[in-house]
């Protein structure tokens, strides 16, 4: 798809949203049985599955840590996940999404409760239509909470960006291609940020602005993450979705 | 890096001066370091910078040649960004090909360059789909004092304003200058304690529990950012920081990159 000439439309995006307004969000938690613990999560159009394994012993040993345990994240695109097949394996783009992603749960995580062990977490993107490293946050915050590891709180993230001079949640495909900006955000429920990054064109004021915006997000998909891990180890039955 | 074993003595040291709004070299939180850049120090390179940031010293050269472009951008011309960190820098660093570290610092300097529009990057195209200028930014560290994100930027910024296109040795016409039509400037600040300092040493970044790097134009918007470390920041920490760095940025940039 080319460039649109307008993205918005009487307050309207053009997949139908306003402009702070999340995509449909479905968690399914436990979905692996070999995993410690996993959850799949669909957002807008993006598909991602996290695994997490752990607290286990670490492989190489050298990486070992003696006080406290360490957390390894990676993140993998399917070569299938986009519209051009990408080559399998690690690339420039998944090595640092995998560092900030790390450093966007770490702090949440009680990582002095198993000195000398490793808690991995997997994030596999099986289809990727903007936002996918949000998208693996929010799952591998579910799986890490599904595995029983013990945390301090959920991470929520989502973005935020620029399209028409104007400031929209959650950016679709054609939105990140070829909007002004991308401001992708992890909070915690207490509202503290563990992940930031941007690119694009924003003015302080849009930034400031922009950031409550995605505050009130990731606030919006935590209560789907609380309601999609009730729904799996309590009888309430409503689960983690805004559909 | 934030690896980097100092004593615990010494971390308490400089936590403690944090909390009375000291640093150990006597700056102010907001002062940089002394900085110098010397452009064309690599004669072979189409652009050079040589940055010292304090004990920090970062060497940039600019390759320039034709290639073809990306299918999906057949009329634009292509920047790629390498950094490594090469063990003559720093105890710390270990041969190899890079990792998570260098890769987020190539490409947050890269980010910066590219979002902000520095480069006209549909001038830079010699033949539509067959033919354009390959920028090449190759940043090497030689000296790790800390804080080699912004000294990489400037670096980076300073040797492609002053990079020429090597036109005449490929019989593509006269030679002339790279297309700028901005100057990003990355500037850093550090989280210790509960305080942000700006300009990182190595021993302050072992202490610190994250940076944010945050990318400024000339018009004082914002064109790139990086939170990078595990300490969360708050609405408030995370504001100032834009705040003062848009205005350390325009700072620099009249002292050091006026075109």
């Amino acid at each position: 798809m080319s460039k649109p000439e307008k993205f918005i439309e009487d307050g309207i995006r053009l997949d139908g949203r306003k402009i702070d307004e999340l995509r449909p969000i479905k968690f399914e938690v436990g979905i692996l049985n070999r995993a410690d613990g996993s959850c799949y999560l669909e957002m807008g159009g993006n598909k991602v599955v996290a695994a997490v394994y752990g607290p286990r012993e670490v492989h190489p040993r050298h990486m070992q840590k003696s006080t406290t345990a360490i957390v390894r994240y990676k993140y993998n695109m399917a070569s299938f996940s986009v519209e051009d097949r990408k080559r399998p394996g690690p690339d420039r783009r998944s090595t640092e999404v995998s560092k900030v992603s790390r450093q966007a749960l770490e702090p949440v995580i009680f990582v002095e409760k198993y000195p000398r062990s490793v808690i991995d977490i997997f994030v596999e993107v099986l289809q990727a239509d903007a936002g996918t490293r949000a998208a693996g946050i929010n799952a591998a915050s579910v799986a890490l909470a599904d595995a029983g590891i013990p945390m301090k709180c959920l991470v929520s993230a989502c973005a935020v960006g620029k399209v028409d001079d104007t400031l929209v949640l959650d950016l679709n495909k054609d939105e990140d291609n070829y909007g002004q900006a991308d401001v992708p955000v992890a909070v915690t429920p207490g509202g503290n940020i563990t992940l930031l990054q941007m690119d694009g064109h924003l003015t302080s004021d849009e930034f400031k602005t922009g950031l409550e915006m995605a505050k009130k997000g990731c606030a919006d998909i935590y209560k789907l993450q609380k309601a999609a891990l009730m729904a799996k180890y309590s009888d309430d039955t409503e689960g983690g979705s805004n559909e | 890096m934030s690896n980097e074993i100092i004593s615990e003595l010494r971390k308490d040291y400089i936590y403690n001066l944090a909390i009375k709004e000291e640093r150990v070299d006597g700056r102010s939180f907001k002062d940089y370091r002394e900085l110098t850049i010397d452009t064309g120090v690599i004669d072979k390179a189409e652009g050079s910078a040589l940055v010292r940031l304090g004990n920090t010293e970062v060497i940039v050269g600019v390759k320039i040649q034709p290639g073809t472009p990306f299918p999906d951008t057949p009329d634009k011309g292509v920047i790629i960004t390498s950094l490594e960190l090469i063990p003559l820098a720093s105890p710390e660093f270990e041969s190899g090909p890079p990792r998570e570290d260098a890769i987020e610092l190539a490409r947050v300097v890269d980010r910066g360059i590219r979002e902000s529009g520095a480069i006209d990057l549909s001038k830079l195209c010699i033949e539509e789909g067959e033919k354009v200028w390959m920028v090449f930014i190759d940043v090497h560290v030689l000296d790790d004092g800390g804080n080699i994100m912004d000294a990489a930027a400037l670096g980076s910024i300073a040797a492609l304003m002053t990079a020429k296109l090597p036109a005449e040795r490929y019989d593509l016409g006269t030679d002339g200058d790279v297309p700028m039509r901005d100057v990003p400037v990355a500037v850093t600040a550090a989280l210790i304690g509960g305080s942000v300092v700006l300009d990182p040493t190595n021993e302050e970044e072992t202490v610190a529990g994250t940076r944010m790097t945050v990318i400024s134009n000339q018009d004082g918007a914002l064109s790139g950012m990086q939170k990078s470390g595990e300490a969360p920041l708050t609405t408030e920490q995370m504001n100032y920081i834009v705040d003062i760095a848009i205005e350390k940025a325009k700072e620099i940039r009249e002292k050091f990159l006026e075109i």
